[in-house]
């Protein structure tokens, strides 16, 4: 039996997050002091010491990113900026919408700690228009951490200058991509920029910015409290600490579970999420959200780590688990996932815009003649392949992911 | 409504650009941006019409058509369409008599297609206006439909 263990999600539902009051009983902000008489270098060296890798999809290493942001120019009266990434769109995903509904204050804790470390004095945290709730919850939260003195100029007298504002999204899915994101955050169009340069060299308005996940900036201040030690020794060698998985679909118990890195996906369904809905069978999860990948029932025992779903042809991305019992058909969940890609192409590059569109008529051929559907799954591969060969933007090089691992597990029941 | 104190509280800086956009709309009665609003945003961040226009079109949440009083926003994306069937679009349809993406002619719901909002966990989900409605069935949209329609008499 495994159990919920927390770092992100330690004081969700503990507090009114409309209380600063009742969060600075519980202990809150006092990670804040201790950072703020680290050295910044230090603080930086802990992040890496520590291994943190980040939440937000792709698992790169937290404090390497501090570093090479902090590195990126020498004199530290550069203009450089904090960026959080609340855009959560990754279909399946809801974990950053609950810490920051939940527990905001951990999340503005984690972020000056971050802008502390590679000297930012300004930050911003764009926040998903659709997210109404947290958008509330995050304005009140400023508010009172700024009242507190937690933010604004000279924060706890240690001179340190931190401003923090948020910003709105407007619904688009692709601007969740960091470089994307940039360009929304600056006012424009949510067309995507080309990499490199890296925002930690040229983010926004063209400044050395970090750019992070919700989830990742919350294990900051856990880290400062508990050290390097501590944290590795949750999880796995490669991931250490919790990640919060969001389960949904064909369970008794759908919703959200912070446990350490390394479980395997059979004892987040049966031990957390109550098991299979109906006494039914497994079939399939789809790991990840739409970018993410299929599993069926051999991936069942393999820990949920970053490296160790790679060897499987997995992806853990955002944690979003999908569950799919016996009764549902892949098919039909592959159609849903490249229809939202169709959606989601912003149409700026040839290969992304006419491929989305080329993978929903492959389908739609697919589904009107059902003898094709096996047929289907290698021209659907080869369309994805293109796409990730040749697509400007890291949602054009997406599909691939669901498709290979369609091809992979499911070719005999597509 | 004078713009200017309306959105007082942003400095003319170009990446207020969606916040502001954002608050303009959300006081329309028709939750729409018009014309004078893009240029007014224009202006006020001392940009041309047509980079605001370009800005206001790109993302889904912004109208620049008028909109019934009530945004409902039907979520489709993987996790919803899964545990409902398409069925639950066609229902809203036939309650209101209108296509997705159309508005009733009493203007007091609008009817958009919505990507994951977020709430998988309740699925089927949709949003009216700010407020979430979770595990919807048939009667369940009947219902919280025809509550908004009691609420607000046709004159
Ligand atoms: C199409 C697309 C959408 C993305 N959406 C999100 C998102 O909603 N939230 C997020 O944190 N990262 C998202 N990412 C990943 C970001 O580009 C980036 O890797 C992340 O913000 C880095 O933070 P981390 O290092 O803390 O994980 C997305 C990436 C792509 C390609
Ligand atoms: S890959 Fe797709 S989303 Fe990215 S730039 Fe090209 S068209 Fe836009
Ligand atoms: S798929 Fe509908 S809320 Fe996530």
């Amino acid at each position: 039996m495994i159990k919920e263990q927390k770092i992100a999600l330690i004081n969700a539902g503990k507090y009114n997050p409309e209380s600063i009051a009742e969060y600075l009983k519980l202990g809150g902000y006092q990670n804040i002091e201790k950072a703020l008489q680290k050295n910044p270098a230090d603080i930086i060296e802990l992040m890496i010491e520590a291994k943190l890798r980040g939440r937000g999809g792709a698992g790169f290493p937290t404090g390497l990113k501090e570093k090479f942001t902090n590195e990126a120019v020498c004199e530290r009266c550069v203009q450089k900026y904090l960026v959080c990434n609340a855009d959560e769109g990754e279909p399946g995903t809801f974990k950053d919408r609950i810490i920051m509904e939940q527990d905001p204050h951990v999340l503005i804790e984690g972020l000056i700690i971050a802008a502390f470390a590679i000297g930012a004095t300004k930050g911003y945290i764009y926040v998903r228009g659709e997210y109404t709730k947290s958008i509330h919850m995050l304005r009140v939260a400023l508010q009172q951490a700024k009242e507190k003195g937690f933010l604004g100029k000279n924060i706890l007298n240690s001179g340190f200058d931190f401003e923090l504002e948020i910003k709105l999204g407007a619904g688009s899915y692709l601007c969740g991509e960091e470089l994307t994101l940039l360009e929304s955050l600056e006012g424009k169009r949510g067309y995507p920029r080309i990499k490199p340069p890296f925002p930690a060299e040229k983010g926004l308005f063209g400044k050395p910015t970090l750019i992070n996940n919700v989830e990742t900036f919350t294990h900051l201040p856990y880290i400062i409290e508990h050290g390097a030690e501590h944290y590795k020794s949750m999880g796995t060698e490669k991931s250490p600490g919790t990640k919060i998985f969001t389960i949904s679909g064909d369970v008794n118990k759908p919703g959200y579970y912070e446990t350490i890195m390394g479980v395997t996906l059979r004892s987040l369904i049966n031990d957390l999420a109550g098991g299979i809905k109906g006494h039914k069978k497994f079939k399939a999860a789809l790991l990840g959200g739409a970018a993410g990948t299929f599993v069926d029932e051999t991936v069942l025992d393999t820990p949920m780590g970053f490296d160790s779903l790679k060897e499987k042809g997995a992806v853990l991305g955002s944690g979003a688990i999908i569950v799919m019992s016996e009764e549902r058909s892949v098919f039909d969940m592959a159609y849903s996932i490249l229809a939202f890609f169709k959606h989601e192409s912003c149409g700026k590059c040839v290969p992304c815009r006419v491929g989305t569109a080329q993978l929903m008529i492959l389908m739609d051929k697919a589904k009107e003649n059902s003898s094709k559907k096996s047929q289907i799954l290698d021209h659907l591969l080869y369309e994805a392949d293109y796409m990730a060969k040749n697509s400007l933007c890291p949602l054009g090089q997406s599909p691939i992911l669901p498709i290979k691992s369609l091809k992979q597990y499911f070719q005999h029941q597509f | 409504m004078d713009k200017s104190a309306l959105i007082s509280d942003f400095e003319p800086a170009k990446d207020n650009m969606l916040n502001i956009l954002h608050r303009l709309q959300n006081k329309n009665p028709n939750n729409y941006l018009t014309t004078e609003d893009l240029k007014f945003v224009a202006e006020y961040l001392n940009t041309t019409y047509s980079s605001v226009y370009g800005v206001a079109e790109y993302y889904s949440m912004f109208s620049l058509k008028p909109r019934g009083k009530n945004i409902i926003r039907l979520c489709k994306s993987p996790v919803c369409n899964m545990i409902s069937g398409k069925s639950l679009i066609e229902v809203i349809e036939n309650v209101l008599d209108i296509k997705m993406g159309g508005t009733t002619s009493d203007m007091l719901f609008t009817l958009e297609p919505s990507e994951c909002l977020g709430h998988c966990a309740l699925a089927p989900v949709m949003m009216i206006n700010d407020k979430m409605f979770t595990n919807l069935t048939e009667d369940k949209i009947k219902e919280i439909l025809e509550k908004i329609r009691n609420n607000n008499p046709t004159q």
